[in-house]
């Protein structure tokens, strides 16, 4: 597939601090990248420089091939973003904001109207096109955000925290909105939320104290999760010593009740050989299920490194 | 693309109140001088004035108006200015205009512009109010014309003082008084050093170079030193928003 954006070594100081710290990726169209990482990460500010907001200290940022510093206005062209705090001029109607961001972009005169609806059709908008910003509810405001970054149809939409301060149902409808979007276009959104990354992206990128710790498909990070843990009841706790003269086991962990989880050693262990040597020694199995660590851990994991 | 932003400057001042109200101020302002200047000027004229001394209509009237003029400005300007771009920095929508295809130098000379169509749409109003002298009286349209000249350039240079200051914080309120505070230093200056006729304060004053378009004179020099002095400003706030970019 065609690459979109290309992120080669980006840096950037603030005084002595390092906010990035040479971050490379590379991100294909129809292809829907999360961004996760703490607070203070650096998501924002990888963002800033990928839409030309703030100047890399170093590094080189390409949209569909063009150079952002060098072409600043061709590059743009190709970019919808919407920041963490929507850029909404909230003295303006819907229609009349979203027209001042078509001229922005050089619509041309006659597909002005039509690009307007789509838009608004797209973000479930029409019907309130004829309203102030102002007095909109912030789910509405925030689909008006990620109307003006659709606009002009551009090869990459990039959103910072779109579903921050929304109510459930909102989430849910913003979450369609991006994914039917990252059907067409290239989008980097960039959250906290962990299972949201799990339902709208496609590939995930985990970022920490500006370094880049995790980047992969939303699979591996899935992988990644599973591993080789098995949570497993007994009726009668075996020792350690026991379950290893009969089983490849590295640890037993003693949740609550009578639930243990054990780590094997390989990854691909027998687990109906397990079951069936269990069943054996009559250790009054009633439950083995795979223990998930759960997207939190595993976040916690690898930003704890 | 300087347009567009223009346009849109322009519409956001019709869509609050403050545009509504600095023109109905400043209609109301200018329209009282103008009614007075013809109210007085028979009396002045009649009588005790020498025939030496006596000025036509266009003159009198026009000195009340456009001496006037100046100081209403002073105040008007820095208060339609101070949103320009304090406001997009307090309301965090400057990423909007930064990520659009546009440069930073479009940016500025489109706001730039869009306020000097407003501040112009009232410097027309005067002109075609004193026109209005023209119903009963032979006026001297070219002392207007020089007037209306000169006032487009200080209400220029005005804004383009505005608009640096506004650049500068995210506190509309702040940009105005700071830019009414600068444009009336230099406004003034001359009087700093009035025993000194050749003191260099002389020459970068506003005020100084307004005058020579007030007598109806047109001469380059001044016109030279309004769009200087307009192009300083609008160059250091295209500066100090570059350095948004780069110093973040």
């Amino acid at each position: 597939m065609a690459t979109t954006l290309k992120a080669l070594g980006l840096t950037r100081l603030f005084g002595p601090n390092k906010a990035v710290n040479n971050v490379s990726f590379e991100l294909s169209k129809g292809e829907v990248l999360g961004f996760l990482g703490p607070n203070g990460a650096g998501k924002s500010t990888t963002m800033r420089m990928l839409t030309g907001n703030l100047a890399p200290t170093d590094g080189q940022v390409e949209i569909c091939g063009i150079n952002i510093i060098e072409e600043p206005k061709l590059a743009k062209a190709n970019i919808g973003y919407l920041p963490e705090m929507r850029p909404l001029y909230k003295e303006f109607k819907v229609n009349e904001f979203l027209r001042i961001a078509a001229k922005l972009h050089n619509i041309p005169s006659k597909k002005i109207n039509s690009s307007i609806n789509t838009a608004m059709e797209k973000c479930g908008l029409t019907h309130m096109s004829n309203r102030l910003i102002e007095n909109l509810s912030n789910g509405y405001q925030q689909r008006v955000g990620i109307a003006q970054a659709i606009i002009h149809n551009p090869e990459i939409v990039i959103l910072d925290e779109p579903t921050v301060g929304l109510d459930p149902i909102q989430i849910r409808e913003i979450r369609k909105l991006i994914k039917e979007i990252g059907k067409e276009h290239s989008v980097i959104l960039s959250t906290h939320i962990l299972p949201e990354v799990e339902i709208v992206c496609d590939r995930v990128q985990i970022i920490d104290k500006g370094n880049l710790v995790f980047h992969g498909s939303i699979d591996d990070l899935k992988h990644q999760r599973r591993g080789n843990k098995l949570l497993v009841g007994f009726k009668k706790t075996p020792t350690l010593k026991k379950l290893q003269s009969l089983f490849d086991i590295v640890k037993i962990e003693k949740q609550e009740d009578l639930l243990h989880v054990i780590q094997f050693k390989n990854l691909d262990f027998d687990m109906e050989n397990f079951i069936k040597v269990c069943v054996k020694e009559k250790l009054g199995l009633f439950q083995v299920s795979p223990h998930i660590t759960s997207l939190e851990d595993t976040f916690v994991q690898l930003t704890n490194k | 693309m300087i347009i567009n932003i223009a346009s849109k400057e322009i519409k956001s001042f019709f869509v609050t109140p403050m545009g509504w109200i600095i023109l109905a101020l400043i209609t109301a302002a200018f329209g009282t001088y103008y009614l007075e200047g013809v109210n007085s000027y028979f009396e002045v004229m009649s009588g005790a004035i020498r025939p030496a001394e006596r000025v036509g209509v266009t003159i009198y009237v026009g000195q009340t108006v456009y001496g006037a003029a100046f100081f209403l400005m002073l105040f008007a300007v820095p208060l339609m200015s101070m949103r320009l771009i304090s406001e997009e920095r307090r309301q965090q929508t400057l990423p909007f205009l930064f990520s659009a295809p546009v440069s930073i130098v479009e940016i500025v000379l489109g706001k730039f512009f869009g306020l000097f169509a407003f501040l112009a749409l009232m410097v027309v109003y005067i002109f075609l109010m004193l026109s209005t002298l023209n119903i009963w009286a032979d006026i001297d349209f070219g002392y207007l014309f020089s007037n209306t000249f000169g006032l487009l350039l200080l209400v220029g240079s005005f804004a383009a003082i505005g608009i640096y200051f506004s650049s500068l914080t995210s506190q509309p309120i702040i940009a105005a008084i700071l830019s009414f505070i600068f444009a009336f230093l230099l406004l003034g200056l001359e009087s700093y050093f009035a025993s000194q006729p050749n003191h260099w304060f002389h020459h970068v004053s506003l005020l100084k170079h307004f005058q020579t378009f007030s007598r109806g004179v047109i001469s380059s020099k001044d016109i030279i030193y309004f769009l200087l002095f307009i192009s300083t400003f609008i160059v250091l706030t295209i500066r100090r928003l570059d350095a948004d970019r780069l110093r973040g």
